[in-house]
């Protein structure tokens, strides 16, 4: 393909070693965004939405291993790069915004001593003028009061303000891509709306993507262009916002969409939860993922992989009972 | 009146700073009743006393004012020095916490941690009845008779939470404090706890104080809701209207900022972004709480407290300008 990717992960495979045996955290999993896109990952915990995203910046744990496929990202081979040829990347051209603002703070250093860090570390910027584009910074995400801030501790913040200081110091070198990991989830609903508006307007005015790692079906309805719904290390349906939403194909994702409460409509019906737990990756069932919380789950859906099947577009889907309702619905027969 | 099962009126919690003459009002004059057999949802931010004041209610805290009345009985009265024994009332009353990894005990096996309370009320007469008693308790919490003899530790987060919701079914209690019950449990789990809920809620005739943050959760199980802002209740009526039709400036910004699961409605929507943070407890604004963020304050507002009303039926309010934001 001619078109120039951000970010290009083609059938990554990532395993972490543990003493209880390999665990298969991702298998086979694709992803293509081009600048200034947003992309969310959905899934439940355990389902690699963080693994996928961490490793665009080559951070895995240290039994971590890609162990097939290929991370592209911004012309950079991820996965041949030595540590310290991705160090000049992280930082400069991706940052990362973590969930709890208050353990990824330092909480013995000032805001200002910390955001001047970042940025005497990335540019040419040292000392006072360092101060001066960490004040900068901090209008740029809406704090007031910045000379004040630059002097505070972590401790004396709030959380909405904390996560601002995060993304400010993300934002020291006008990354291409902003890796945010459930920067939400730790928040007050009234903060995390200030939070995701202000994710929107920085993007709208610095022009970076933005891969957005949420359990939150509202947070990604409003924020991305497109979303990855991730289930046991695969994604099992890819699309745009509307494909996901409107048209859904994966039984998980479909599954997804009832489990939660309808909020803006008077419908009080029952919720549709997902039966069972989680998978174990440790021992990952044989055919499909999700097979063994499917309620329609088929006896082939046990013994084979599906394969992505596309429905226009990028919109894709890895689920062998909507290949199966497909191929009825094409051939016009009642059996297959 | 009958058919209110818990009634609390002028609720204060206080709580004392070390080192310091300073009181954090963390519940500062609640009124609310709850009808037998319905759920009572609380909303509210981080820090607004939404916990304090189900703690208070089963007197984990000692409350510093109020009156706590429990099917008719006064179990609490600061003003006639009324403080119960709560032995009897534990039976009655019960809680689920928020936190399953941190409300059960990692060293006692689920047979003793649900047991426990049947030993302390002894509600069992020998060890087989005690065994049949939990056993069947956990088969009604989607458990099973091998989960038993196993840890906590051995468990996913929605199946502790069933443990800690069995333990609290141990003494058939009729009403249930469930303290963020699933805000700790991924979505697809969520939906099988809240359900779970509704179940044991139609088959016992339980009553539920339902707090937590997340407000289409709250507004889902709950026929009633109430707002809580720093210590102090705001709004309360039914779901319905304090989804559709709330007064109270703090909570129409609430409702604003729930994120929708849909694309559409949620491009067209309009947020309602507060700004600023909520103010510390410890040093709370005159006044109305919420004037400090709140966009129609005047002077009003920081010189008297607004008065929580019933502006409907069923529908209390507190605050100066209703006339102005409707």
């Amino acid at each position: 393909m001619a078109e120039e990717f951000l970010v290009n992960i083609q059938e990554e495979r990532l395993s972490f070693f543990t003493p209880a045996g390999e665990v298969k955290a991702l298998n086979n999993v694709s992803i293509q965004m081009k600048e200034g896109e947003v992309l969310g990952i959905v899934g439940e915990s355990g389902s690699g939405k963080s693994v996928t995203a961490y490793s665009i910046m080559g951070l895995t744990a240290q039994n971590g291993k890609i162990v097939g496929g290929t991370v592209d990202f911004n012309g950079h081979a991820i996965q041949n790069m030595t540590e310290k040829e991705l160090r000049k990347i992280r930082g400069n051209e991706v940052s990362i915004i973590f969930q709890d603002p208050m353990t990824s703070l330092n909480p013995v250093w000032t805001i200002g001593n910390q955001i001047a860090e970042a940025v005497s570390l990335h540019t040419d910027k040292k000392g006072k003028a360092a101060r001066d584009r960490a004040k900068e910074l901090l209008e740029l995400v809406g704090i007031n009061e910045p000379e004040k801030r630059l002097k505070q501790y972590p401790h004396e913040l709030s959380g909405g303000m904390r996560q601002r200081v995060m993304i400010a110091i993300a934002l020291a070198c006008e990354p291409k891509l902003l890796i945010a990991d459930e920067p939400t989830t730790a928040l007050d609903v009234t903060i995390q709306a200030q939070i995701l508006e202000l994710m929107q307007e920085l993007r709208k005015k610095l022009g970076m993507g933005i891969i957005m790692i949420t359990h939150d079906l509202g947070v990604v309805a409003s924020m991305c262009d497109y979303i990855a719904v991730m289930y046991a290390g695969e994604i099992v349906e890819y699309g745009t916002t509307d494909d996901i939403f409107y048209n859904p194909k994966h039984e998980y994702t479909k599954g997804l969409l009832r489990s939660i409460p309808k909020f803006h409509e008077k419908d009080y019906s029952r919720l549709v939860p997902i039966d069972g737990q989680p998978v174990d990756l440790l021992n990952p069932p044989k055919g499909c993922g999700f097979a063994p919380r499917c309620a329609s789950c088929m006896k082939i859906c046990l013994e084979v992989k599906p394969e992505k099947n596309y429905y226009g577009g990028v919109h894709y889907a890895r689920c062998l009972l909507q290949q199966k309702e497909d191929f009825l619905k094409n051939s016009g027969k009642g059996e297959v | 009146m009958a058919d209110h099962l818990l009634e609390l009126s002028h609720l204060k919690q206080y709580f004392p700073v070390a080192g310091s003459k300073k009181v954090v009002k963390a519940v500062d004059d609640v009124s609310f009743f709850i009808n037998k057999g319905e759920t009572l949802g609380l909303v509210g931010e981080s820090g607004c006393g939404k916990t304090t004041t189900g703690r208070s209610i089963l007197r984990l805290h000692e409350p510093t004012e109020g009156k706590i009345v429990y099917d008719g009985e006064v179990i609490f009265d600061s003003e006639k020095g009324i403080k119960k024994n709560m032995l009897p009332y534990r039976r009655k009353m019960q809680m689920v916490f928020q936190d399953p990894y941190a409300s059960l005990d990692p060293r006692m096996t689920v047979e003793d941690i649900v047991g426990e309370a049947i030993d302390i009320h002894k509600l069992c007469k020998n060890k087989k009845e005690r065994r049949e008693k939990i056993l069947s308790l956990l088969s009604t919490v989607g458990l099973n008779s091998e989960h038993a003899n196993r840890y906590p530790h051995e468990f996913s987060g929605g199946q502790r939470q069933r443990i800690g919701i069995a333990r609290a079914l141990a003494v058939n209690p009729e009403f249930i404090v469930c303290d963020e019950p699933v805000s700790a449990l991924d979505v697809s789990i969520q939906a099988q706890v809240v359900n779970m809920f509704e179940d044991l809620q139609e088959k016992f005739g339980l009553t539920y104080l339902f707090i937590a943050h997340d407000l289409s959760i709250v507004n889902h199980i709950s026929s009633r809701i109430g707002v809580m802002y720093l210590g102090h209740l705001v709004e309360l009526a039914d779901s319905d209207q304090i989804t559709f039709h709330s007064m109270h400036p703090y909570t129409r910004s609430l409702i604003s900022a729930v994120p929708i699961a849909d694309p559409k409605v949620a491009r067209a929507s309009h947020r309602i972004i507060l700004s600023g943070d909520v103010p510390s407890p410890l040093n709370p604004p005159s006044g109305c709480p919420f004037r400090t963020r709140c966009p129609y304050a005047d002077e009003q507002c920081a010189s008297e407290t607004p008065k929580f009303k019933e502006e409907q039926a069923g529908h209390f309010v507190a605050c100066h300008h209703l006339d102005r934001l409707n």
